[in-house]
């Protein structure tokens, strides 16, 4: 018996073949590899802290030492609020359990999701363009966390911090140490998932990155001031970083990422008490809700205060 | 087989590769594939490894296809096509990802839009639905690199006066426009790291190849 190739039970007998071996094998592939492939994620995780910190002996870690290594380097996993409180902080002592899908260890800085919460905020943020008094009240109810990851190194601390934003074209993301008086930078690491190669893509080397060492992200009075990238070739104040050119918006998200957790974590680097500044409370909460576009810079806000 | 076996590089499978480089280019002479052109052209390194990735699904996929032209039934030839195409893609995207991260971070979404390049589907249908296994395979080969050729060529003009150098795989960006030049006023473009500079790009490669080749010319377009 020959078979009709033309016939309607030919085409559909192959086409069900066809789409039972194409999806077993695809299936299978990606069963095999997912472990491998988590742990590149989990290892390129670790690199970026490490090299973040700042320090010689972490700056050229490759990302299949940054897992063996880790633990020796950073000490303490913090989580905190958005009122800048301690959720939980594990010591290097607690081993690192990488996210999975059945079951994340929440208490875990290492895993806080920062891009998802990102996204919760994003609505909130649109919803309230003034960033006023109901937008913090929602902010607390999503219950928003921020990692902080601390590193002790011959007798010095570092504290890395972690962003996550959009650019002009997709995801950016980052993380910044902050040397022991919790406000100036020591150390960065960007990143981004599709930003224009050859523009906003030059955010990952070291021109870019090097501009932000000796920056602080407070004023002298320990008043919380964002980080500023400007276009280059303008004039820059001690915590502006000389931008791109031809990238303005990966600048743009890469400033609005900052400054947004930045607030958050100066809170926390207050409430340490680790300078001596004699500000009230109340100016800082001021500084903290005006954002990055209002015409109010924290300059005026204390001329404000200070009548 | 009755027929008589023919040497395994004969001039007609020589042709073959040899073809698609010069006289049947699929990128600038039949015009398939310009998206990625366009598209992956910024750095020397992404071009390099695109280039690969095309010319491993290009020639997988005319084997496949090649040894199942028999057995697709002709009504659902274009989803059998397109399915083996995506199946290959997926498994490309896999692989990167699990064993060459780095390659596969710079690379992202483009991975995934080989399946859309008009190459691969371009030949499945026009080569290895009609052909031996074997003349597919060197069909494969040689639209993989013909394409590859433009890709790296126009990267080449793309990275060095867009950004001053080149990008090799493995060694990282060497600067090949000295410091002295920029000390006495010269700047990169800006405009050859955007894809229209691409199009420019390819169209001056087309006016040479056939200015140099006349045959190439079509008599009939005035």
């Amino acid at each position: 018996m020959s078979i009709n190739k033309e016939g309607n039970s030919y085409t559909m007998i192959f086409a069900i073949i066809m789409v039972v071996i194409v999806g077993g094998l695809l299936a299978f592939i990606s069963s095999t590899l997912k472990p491998i492939q988590m742990e590149n994620v989990k290892n390129e995780k670790m690199q970026n802290i490490l090299q973040a910190i700042g320090i010689e002996e972490t700056a050229n870690v490759t990302r299949d030492e940054a897992g063996a290594i880790f633990n020796d380097y950073i000490t303490e996993r913090i989580i905190l609020d958005f009122d800048g409180n301690v959720q939980s902080n594990l010591s290097n002592e607690v081993a690192i359990k990488p996210a999975s899908r059945k079951r994340t260890d929440e208490t875990d800085a290492f895993n806080v999701d920062v891009r998802k919460y990102y996204n919760d905020l994003t609505g909130l943020m649109k919803k309230y363009p003034e960033r006023g008094a109901e937008y913090e009240a929602e902010l607390k109810e999503e219950g928003i966390t921020y990692p902080l990851f601390v590193c002790e190194n011959e007798g010095k601390k570092f504290y890395i911090t972690y962003f996550s934003g959009k650019g002009l074209w997709d995801d950016i993301w980052g993380y910044i140490s902050l040397k022991e008086d919790g406000r100036t930078i020591v150390g960065s690491v960007f990143d981004h998932k599709g930003e224009t190669p050859g523009l906003g893509s030059k955010i990952t080397e070291v021109p870019f990155n090097e501009d932000f060492l000796g920056k602080v992200i407070t004023t002298e009075e320990g008043v919380y001031r964002p980080i500023k990238v400007i276009k280059p070739g303008k004039e820059r104040k001690e915590y502006e970083v000389q931008g791109l050119s031809g990238a303005t918006f990966t600048a743009v998200g890469v400033d609005e990422m900052m400054e947004r957790s930045f607030s958050v974590y100066n809170k926390y680097f207050k409430s340490l008490a680790l300078n001596n500044f004699s500000t009230s409370d109340q100016q800082v909460e001021t500084v903290v809700i005006s954002d990055s576009f209002s015409q109010m810079t924290p300059d005026t806000n204390q001329v404000l205060a200070n009548k | 087989m009755s027929e008589k076996k023919e040497p395994i590089f004969s001039k007609k499978n020589k042709k073959l590769i040899s073809d698609p480089l010069n006289l049947n280019n699929p990128v600038t002479i039949q015009v398939l594939g310009i998206c990625s052109a366009l598209a992956v052209t910024v750095q020397m390194d992404n071009a390099i490894v695109m280039s690969v990735a095309v010319l491993f699904v290009l020639v997988m996929g005319n084997l496949i296809v090649s040894l199942m032209r028999n057995l697709i039934p002709t009504k659902i030839k274009i989803i059998v096509q397109l399915v083996i195409v995506a199946a290959l893609v997926i498994i490309v995207d896999q692989v990167l990802k699990a064993y060459v991260y780095d390659v596969s971070k710079s690379l992202s979404v483009f991975v995934g839009l080989i399946i859309t390049n008009c190459i691969i589907m371009g030949r499945l249908e026009a080569f290895a639905l009609g052909n031996k296994p074997w003349a597919s395979i060197l069909d494969g080969v040689g639209n993989g690199l013909g394409y590859g050729m433009i890709l790296v060529i126009v990267a080449f003009f793309k990275e060095l006066f867009g950004s001053g150098g080149i990008t090799i795989p493995g060694l990282g960006k060497l600067d090949l426009i000295p410091e002295f030049m920029y000390n006495i006023g010269y700047e990169d473009n800006g405009l050859m790291l955007l894809p229209p500079s691409s199009l420019i790009l390819v169209a001056i490669y087309i006016w040479v190849q056939k200015s140099r080749t006349p045959s190439l010319i079509d008599e009939n377009a005035n």
